[in-house]
């Protein structure tokens, strides 16, 4: 009998402490939540205002001239990080591969080591880098320099979630392909890593949704330009330093603007985490 | 009488139970494998004949997926794996050195316990794979005429003609694993090992299967694993027993006709394991 109510008593205090735990837990994740609801409700607040078609199709106007926009430096953020993703993915891919493939060896682990550091870098400090190498000797700022600093940038993503991707891909499709007398590069080029497609595409895609709103890395390299400009030698438009320029002046006008451009920017990254879920959703339901 | 009525007439529905071929088409000698320090199979010694199925039986564990894929040296692929003795291929050893595994696999075929097509490609791609990512078998032309032949020989032709442009992943399990038996055919081995091709499948495929190797038999060296020893008797015209002894380590205990095998056994292990005693 006494047992029996032992057993009453401590069923109810777990019960009693699982409810508390989970109501903690609730309570975190609903004020993480709150926060980044919070955060992306004022910046759609503030923003939306500026977003019209003039703010979508001009470049800015000088001080004093109402309206203008960032259309320029939306098509300079794209044309930068465009030439980042060519110049990182084939290096970060290939690098990925090789580590998930021959991974064990102390080649393999200090390239792992290195990457991982390197993800660790603030992206100033990759600016800075971009700049002593491709800015300095030239004494040119240019949206190629910007590109580079962003493939730094992306290449520990790369790296580590194409090896990831590799890895995930079981051994018994990689082993069917040799047991077809494929030899190691047609199963690893043709088999294994089309296996993996989806996922690295998605590590992709949350590579470019990382740089894309890098401020730091661009200030002396890319530099920005209130004109339209197409080629990447020379300083081109951003759009965070676009924010960063109208949110640091004095005008209010500006500072409106500033908010339209943070909308902007935060849709598209957004936009590319949830394209990211989808290449990886669809590969799950294949 | 150590035997099943079932199994006996199973056995006579194989072809050529009594007299095998006597060439050798794959002769193992002295073979010992390890996945690193620990020793898995030791000294394991038989002659596969050409055009005949072997079956290999034994409890889970006792070595027989790992003999298997000493005979197309995929077993190297295993980080740390590592074999000793000689395998010849028509005379051939296998294990010498200078000799390409990639050239030993495209002549010893496999399939694997569980279907494994390419899942990112279509189901005639799945076919011609072994040929086409080789640079062979490039235009539409060549890979419908190989695909349907292979396709007609692994008996799933019929049920696949209209779609072979899905994906290989779009079909059911048992018939991956016959678009499998086709991808291995392709390539035109002349040996084709199996492991336990029908143990992850419903009773309709797996009897279609065990049709298949008997059809396959009349062109191919077949090896099949298997710890089902009334498929053994039914597909197969040579068994090996293997067995784990004291120390883990699989052995080969007996070989022969598999009429016999399972009719005379001449050690008392094999006794008991198809009497079912133990195992
Ligand atoms: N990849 C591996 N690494 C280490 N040991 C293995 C590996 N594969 C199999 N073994 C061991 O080798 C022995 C034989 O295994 P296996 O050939 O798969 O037996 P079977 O196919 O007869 O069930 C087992 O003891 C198993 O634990
Ligand atoms: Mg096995």
């Amino acid at each position: 009998m006494a047992d029996v109510i032992a057993v009453r008593r401590t069923m109810q205090m777990r019960r009693v402490r699982s409810g508390v735990s989970v109501f903690l837990t609730a309570l975190c994740a609903g004020s993480a939540a709150a926060a980044l609801l919070l955060i992306l409700g004022y910046v759609v607040h503030a923003g939306i205002a500026s977003i019209g078609l003039p703010f979508l199709t001009q470049v800015p106007h000088p001080v004093g001239i109402p309206g203008g926009g960032v259309a320029n430096a939306i098509v300079g953020t794209g044309i930068t990080v465009a030439i980042s993703v060519v110049m990182a993915t084939p290096l970060g891919v290939l690098t990925g591969v090789y580590l998930a493939i021959y991974g064990r060896g102390a080649a393999a682990s200090s390239i792992r080591f290195l990457s991982d550091v390197l993800a660790g870098v603030p992206s100033i400090a990759i600016g800075l880098f971009a700049y002593v190498v491709l800015v300095a000797p030239f004494k040119h700022f240019s949206a190629i320099s910007g590109a580079f600093a962003f493939a730094v940038l992306m290449l520990p993503v790369i790296i580590r979630t194409t090896e990831e991707a590799i890895r995930s891909v079981p051994i018994a499709i990689r082993e069917g392909a040799l047991a077809l007398g494929l030899p190691i590069y047609a199963t690893t080029l043709r088999v294994v890593i089309p296996a993996a497609r989806a996922a690295i595409i998605t590590g992709l895609l949350l590579s470019i949704a990382r740089v894309t709103g890098e401020t730091a890395p661009l200030l002396f390299t890319a530099f920005g330009s209130q004109f339209w400009e197409f080629n990447p030698a020379n300083p081109m438009a951003q759009l965070p330093l676009q924010i960063f320029n109208y949110a640091i002046s004095p005008y209010p006008e500006w500072h409106q603007q500033a908010w339209g451009g943070a909308l902007i920017l935060i849709v598209v990254v957004l936009f590319l985490n949830i394209l990211a879920r989808a290449a990886l959703r669809s590969r799950a339901s294949r | 009488m150590p035997i099943s009525a079932d199994v006996f007439t199973a056995t006579a529905r194989g072809k050529r139970s009594g007299e095998g071929p006597s060439k050798v088409q794959l002769s193992v000698r002295s073979l010992s494998a390890h996945y690193g320090k620990r020793l898995a199979i030791r000294n394991v010694s038989l002659d596969f004949k050409p055009r005949t199925v072997t079956a290999l039986i034994g409890p889970s564990g006792c070595g027989k997926t790992t003999l298997l894929r000493c005979l197309n040296r995929i077993h190297e692929v295993t980080r740390g794996a590592s074999v000793s003795g000689v395998v010849e291929l028509e005379g051939q050893d296998i294990y010498a050195p200078g000799v390409d595994p990639v050239a030993v696999r495209r002549r010893v075929g496999m399939v694997f316990q569980r279907p494994n097509p390419f899942p990112t490609m279509s189901i005639l791609d799945n076919v011609v794979a072994g040929l086409r990512l080789v640079g062979e078998c490039r235009s539409r032309g060549e890979k419908l005429e190989v695909a349907e032949r292979t396709l007609r020989l692994a008996a799933l032709w019929d049920e696949v003609k209209d779609k072979l442009d899905r994906s290989g992943l779009s079909l059911s399990g048992g018939q991956q694993q016959r678009l499998c038996i086709a991808r291995a055919l392709a390539t035109e081995p002349e040996v084709l090992l199996m492991d336990e091709p029908a143990s992850a499948l419903d009773p309709i495929s797996t009897a279609k299967i065990e049709d298949l190797m008997s059809t396959l038999a009349e062109r191919y060296t077949i090896i099949v694993v298997t710890h089902n020893m009334q498929q053994a008797a039914r597909v197969s015209q040579e068994t090996a027993f293997m067995l784990a002894g004291e120390d883990g380590v699989g052995e080969l205990v007996e070989f022969g006709p598999t009429t016999e095998l399972f009719t005379r056994p001449k050690d008392r292990r094999t006794e008991d394991y198809i009497t079912g005693r133990f195992g």
